[in-house]
């Protein structure tokens, strides 16, 4: 299936992964309203990490063994049988965060309002997720890899 | 006498052991014949969801673990509200409490655990339950229903995950609870000194009495047949209309007991989740299977592990040779809305284990090592980050170079050599398009502003 890829390289550290993410996933649409006005706020389902030069940026892997969903405690974490995505169903998710422990990555993120996980999803089928449409230097690429 | 069926893969146990198995089973082999026996009545649910349903009566159909469709789809034949009763391994035959006999090529046992119910005076009157099961939150639900007339009062014996999940449960229903733990502290299986500390104070500040160091000596009764009160080890007595036990569960091996399956504390398995007798297999609860911490077999009696340990066996029944890679004791709690995970040994044997800690405000984060391996992990507060330390320790990676990076504040996959995170996050460089700017690149070409 497909996932999102980094290019550490090419990472400028400029967080509009973070940003664009957190727009998509909020009721407005809007950047303003997101980070400013929307209740409950919307959280981005990126990470950047930065240490020194090094820096990129970090969502769910789409872990083909989804060790996630293996230990999620309701049955809420599954992959979707036509797109393969990891998904969270949020009626089922009860924020036991026991997802959260298991993940190697650290992708998957409290909504302490909600008492929810949040996650990446891959802009829900969208051709190219936000935060890869929106890296100014190409860092990000989606796309199939056979490993 | 009826008929013997025949079955291919046959599971006891309808919980997250059963399910993996039955999912792994289902996922290699479309055909071979199934079925699912448990002596509850219900389709798989969720267990650690019975709080909920006690709290906030959350339904059954938001608290199944699988669609209600499963069976049907996986063509899984559920024998639901039956036990098991007589197995003979050696003749592959397994008869249920309705006279059933059922002929079997592969068994699974994931039958669980059950309550430990002391045999102290009066623990048999009316408003004593155990809590494990969603009949058990049934019993306590209709319970509080027929008091709602007078002010209900809770003692739950036993400070564990168990105990205090009812606490908190029961404490949304405005019940007074007091707990009475026998050690010297909460969760004192699965925390540390200080982060039991921490949940005692926040069950105290969410209107919880503790007790510790004693126990339930009987309970006593005004009424006839129901419970009036507690007399503690040391004489005291607390009323109380409503007793919960919640000292542990015990592995359901009774079951076994006739058999020449090896049982210690719980069935013993293998690296293939398989007993000493040949086609039967164990998982969950009632098993006793590989800890990677601590490198042997343990009773590691937790949800996820269920569900892994099952589908392990579920291949193997299935004839895919497939190898269990081990669990560790492992919970993440948000009792009273405090964040804690903690896996592995959370308190250090001896000396040789080293112990590095860090706090933050209001997060601490802790790590127990040897030798430079993860040996057991505490985080409280801050527990966002908390999946990359269980891995490491999972993966039993030497640590020791970057220890002291595993607590701090700012910790990330960044903190760690690049080859634990880079062939994961990375495209693999043989088509990864080489024409963008790299950081070395761009820094030749700026040239001041």
């Amino acid at each position: 299936m497909k996932r999102i890829y980094i290019k550490e390289q090419a990472c400028i550290a400029c967080h509009l992964c973070e940003v664009h993410c957190q727009r998509q996933h909020s009721q407005s649409k809007d950047f303003i309203k997101a980070f400013k006005r929307e209740s409950p706020r919307p959280l981005p389902r990126v990470r950047v990490e930065e240490k020194g030069a090094l820096s990129f940026s970090v969502r769910c892997q789409q872990c083909e063994d989804a060790p996630c969903a293996q230990a999620c405690l309701t049955g809420a974490i599954t992959r979707d049988p036509i797109s393969g995505a990891v998904t969270v169903d949020e009626e089922k998710c009860v924020g036991c965060w026991t997802c959260l422990l298991v993940c190697p990555f650290a992708a998957i993120r409290q909504d302490a309002e909600q008492g929810k996980t949040v996650r990446c999803d891959l802009c829900q089928g969208a051709d190219m997720p936000v935060c890869v449409v929106n890296c100014p230097n190409e860092a990000l690429i989606y796309t199939e890899v056979d490993i | 006498m009826a008929k013997a069926e025949r079955t291919k893969y046959l599971i006891i146990g309808n919980s997250a052991g059963g399910i993996g198995a039955a999912e792994a089973i289902r996922q290699v082999d479309e055909v071979g014949t199934m079925t699912i026996v448990s002596d509850e009545p219900y389709p798989a649910y969720s267990r650690p969801l019975i709080s909920e349903y006690l709290a906030e009566k959350r339904p059954l159909e938001r608290m199944l673990f699988r669609p209600s469709d499963f069976y049907e789809k996986h063509n899984i034949q559920a024998i639901l509200g039956r036990k098991a009763e007589q197995l003979n391994s050696d003749e592959h035959t397994i008869k249920l409490d309705d006279g059933r006999k059922i002929i079997w090529e592969r068994l699974l046992l994931a039958t669980g655990g059950v309550p430990i119910v002391p045999g102290i005076e009066g623990i048999g009157l009316k408003g004593v339950f155990t809590f494990t099961k969603l009949d058990d939150a049934k019993a306590i639900d209709e319970f509080l229903n027929q008091h709602q007339a007078r002010k209900v009062r809770g003692v739950v014996i036993g400070g564990g995950l168990i105990g205090v999940s009812v606490t908190e449960a029961l404490r949304k229903r405005e019940i007074d609870i007091t707990i009475v733990e026998m050690r010297e502290r909460l969760l004192n299986t699965i925390l540390d000194e200080e982060t039991s500390a921490l949940e005692a104070e926040t069950l105290r500040r969410g209107g919880v009495e503790i007790i510790t160091g004693h126990t339930v000596a009987k309970v006593s009764s005004y009424l006839d047949g129901e419970a009036s009160g507690v007399t503690l080890d040391d004489g005291r007595s607390l009323p109380c209309e409503m007793v919960i036990v919640a000292i542990g569960v015990r592995p359901r091996t009774e079951f076994v007991s006739d058999t020449k399956i090896k049982v210690n504390r719980g069935i013993m398995v293998d690296r293939y989740m398989a007993t000493s007798s040949p086609d039967v297999y164990a998982c969950g609860d009632v098993a006793e299977a590989y800890d990677f911490v601590y490198g042997e077999n343990r009773l590691t009696p937790i949800w996820p592990n269920a569900y892994i340990g099952g589908r392990v066996a579920g291949f193997n029944m299935a004839a895919i040779p497939t190898e269990y890679r081990g669990g560790t004791a492992m919970n993440s709690l948000k009792y009273f809305g405090l964040d804690v995970v903690s896996a592995g040994m959370v308190m250090p044997p001896d000396a040789s284990y080293e112990v590095i800690r860090a706090k933050y405000g209001q997060a601490c984060k802790k790590v127990i090592l040897k030798d430079g391996l993860i040996m057991g992990m505490v985080f409280s507060g801050d527990i966002e980050k908390s999946g990359i330390v269980y891995n490491l320790m999972k993966d039993r990676v030497k640590v020791g170079a970057f220890q002291q990076a595993l607590v701090a504040e700012d910790f990330g996959l960044v903190s760690l050599p690049e080859e634990i995170w880079r062939p994961h996050l990375e495209i693999p460089s043989a088509i990864a398009d080489t024409s963008v700017i790299s950081m070395e690149q761009a820094e030749e070409v700026i040239a001041g502003e």
